[in-house]
């Protein structure tokens, strides 16, 4: 995994050891652990055969050899290259998320919740009339509503703009 | 063989009943219109329209699955052809000479070969599926608790490990995949596992909210972190929709010919479209009598491919139906569909309700033949959706896709945990971890454990009964050397893909 990049692209730069994969082992090994420490509080009532801690147990192992496989790949660069990634956007969408879920959460309701979640998103992927989008995502997230609450009788969450209907 | 004809009779007869037509035909409209959508694969288009058959009987909403499934398939090609950005691996050798084709003016065509090449492969595949289920399933009724378990064993590693691109990182994804699959109440003693005290973890995982968030969320995270790197160029259908006699000529021995890689690889426990996609297009490549287009946009190079993807497509329903074996992540999301009806494919679904098993596969002929007939005159209303704007297009899947979520369990810890499995498939795209696989190990995981649980309690706690059942032995050896193989053959140029 060398540097063979015809696109252009600004790459960054492949360093000997990769610190993305280092992070991503340390994980791996930290998974691990939680398993073995949660299966520490299981009983083995069975009595034969494998009790419900045996299979933590595994794939924990199995977790932790694959720590190993990925620090050795960290180690050497192996992974491959990657692409330069703009933050901002993630973080938007992100945003939008935990709106949608603070709304729902406080009961404000499915179709304050995922306008919100609209507008961001849309925010994200660059633009920027915050007013139309919201009229946009009002009268979807409205319709929707109606469809699932109506035609399906799936309740979805109410807040105070459901009541209206 | 008198019996599979008489039992597609009888399941043809449930699948024409008015109301599952329908059924029917709204899986195919709305399993292509969100299959269109760039970005979205057949998995996701299952995933994000399951709880749109939450209120059905059974046998309606497999019924709509199957329309769902076929549509998801046929709407990922177009866009492929289209806009060059499969949504999926398996589209990738279309996009390659389609999106050529597309952009000479002959898009009409592409989707043409396309569509009729599906259409052929589906319904032979589909003819296999009737002829070897049965078959199948008079083996699996033999199976033991520990030859399962091999058998799982065998399709964790052939879907992790074999066909991908770093096996380390395919079984590291199949391994989170296991331990989201721990997570709840143990079923047999009733303890929790990896609950931390949180209630709403007892029940465990969805499948639909892990499914959801990686693909849905994930790839709407991926593609905006990257939205300034390309912009994607949608080509206009221009010139005439239908094929030549020239076309035609072309196209009607890759469509077989695709169909034969297709659905044998499919129908193996190894899953992955893709192997076979890729076969026939290089059997293609070497059998025309016009090398030189390809590159530039050769016919052959979207019939063979695509009949290969459909047929490999209905290949994996054989061990889905038969062994319960979830193969690819599409499959693993039908699975999900039939466990919210606390149905378990396998050998027993074939026995006890043999109407839904032969419904089912009388309904994919049906929906092979609606897909034919809706999708080439509809070709101009696919065309206008694959035109939405991004941050519409976006903004609207991630709606859609917390709305499943929503409608099913309404709860701040399964928004939380859809986003963040969205976190998890936007890291695992930038890392390039396969995503399938965590998948396959979640809803495989508790399967083979409960199997290997009840094969050791059989034998009394004896570990060598699964080596003393020759059938479990064969597939753990198979599956030793399908782990091992591709570190041996390293080096080896195999097939770089992107993740369905």
């Amino acid at each position: 995994m060398t540097q063979d990049h015809a696109s252009g692209d600004p790459v960054q730069p492949p360093r000997r050891v990769d610190r993305a994969g280092i992070v991503i082992a340390a994980l791996l090994a930290a998974i691990a652990a939680v398993l073995v420490w949660d299966a520490r509080g299981l009983q083995s009532t069975s009595m034969y055969g494998m009790g419900p801690e045996a299979m933590p147990v595994v794939i924990a192992c199995g977790l932790a050899l694959l720590a190993i496989g990925n620090f050795v790949d960290a180690l050497r660069g192996n992974l491959p290259a990657r692409e330069s990634a703009d933050p901002v956007p993630v973080v938007l969408i992100l945003i939008g998320l935990a709106l949608l879920i603070a709304i729902i959460g406080f009961g404000g309701g499915f179709i304050m919740a995922t306008s919100a979640l609209f507008v961001t998103t849309s925010a994200a992927f660059g633009r920027r009339a915050i007013v139309v989008d919201s009229v946009i995502a009002l009268v979807m997230s409205t319709l929707i509503y109606l469809a699932f609450d109506r035609l399906l009788t799936l309740s979805l969450p109410t807040g105070p703009l459901e009541r209206l209907l | 063989m008198m019996d599979t004809f008489a039992a597609l009779a009888h399941g043809m007869a449930v699948a024409v009943q008015p109301m599952n037509l329908l059924y029917a035909l709204i899986g195919v409209f709305l399993g292509t219109a969100v299959g269109v959508l760039p970005g979205i694969g057949p998995a996701l288009t299952v995933a994000l329209l399951l709880p749109v058959t939450y209120k059905l009987d059974p046998g309606g909403s497999l019924i709509m699955f199957a329309g769902i499934y076929y549509g998801g398939m046929y709407g990922g090609s177009t866009t492929a052809i289209l806009i060059n950005t499969p949504g999926e691996s398996a589209s990738m050798a279309t996009a390659l000479e389609g999106n050529k084709m597309a952009k000479a003016g002959r898009g009409g065509p592409a989707l043409a070969t396309s569509a009729i090449g599906s259409f052929v492969a589906g319904t032979i595949a589909t003819i296999g599926l009737a002829f070897l289920a049965p078959w199948l399933v008079d083996f699996a009724v033999r199976f033991g608790p520990e030859d399962y378990f091999a058998l799982m064993c065998v399709a964790f590693v052939t879907v992790s490990a074999t066909f991908g691109d770093s096996p380390i990182r395919g079984l590291t994804s199949l391994f989170i995949g296991l331990t989201l699959g721990l997570v709840g109440i143990d079923k047999l003693t009733g303890q929790a596992r990896l609950a931390f005290g949180v209630p709403e973890l007892l029940d465990g995982v969805e499948v639909t909210t892990l499914a959801v968030g990686l693909f849905a969320v994930g790839e709407a995270l991926y593609v905006a972190s990257r939205r300034h790197h390309t912009e994607e160029k949608l080509e206009p259908v221009r010139g005439s929709l239908w094929m030549t006699k020239e076309d035609w000529k072309r196209s009607w021995k890759p469509w077989l010919r695709g169909t034969m890689f297709g659905f044998p690889i499919g129908a193996l426990p190894a899953g992955g479209a893709e192997i076979p996609t890729f076969l026939s297009y290089s059997t293609e490549k070497r059998l025309t009598k016009y090398p030189e287009e390809f590159g530039k946009g050769a016919i052959e190079g979207v019939a063979g491919p695509e009949a290969a993807n459909n047929a490999s497509a209905a290949g994996t329903l054989v061990p889905l139906l038969t062994l319960g074996l979830p193969t690819s992540a599409t499959a693993a999301m039908m699975l999900a569909g039939f466990q919210q009806y606390g149905l378990n494919p396998g050998p027993l679904l074939f026995a006890e309700r043999p109407d839904l098993v032969w419904g089912l596969i009388a309904s994919l002929f049906i929906a092979n033949c609606m897909l034919l007939v809706l999708n080439l005159p509809l070709v101009g209303l696919w065309v206008r959706l694959l035109a939405i704007p991004q941050p519409w297009l976006y903004a609207g899947i991630l709606v859609f896709a917390t709305m499943g979520t929503i409608a099913a369990k309404p709860s701040v810890v399964e928004l939380s945990m859809l986003a963040g499995f969205g976190v998890l498939g936007f890291l695992m795209r930038r890392f390039d971890f396969p995503i399938a696989p965590v998948v396959v190990g979640l809803i495989l995981g508790p399967i083979a454990e409960a199997q290997l649980r009840r094969a050791l309690a059989i034998s009394l706690g004896d570990p060598m009964t699964l080596l003393q059942s020759p059938i479990s032995a064969t597939l753990l050896g198979l599956a030793l050397v399908a782990l091992l193989a591709p570190f041996v053959l390293k080096g080896m140029g195999r097939f770089k893909a992107n993740e369905d």
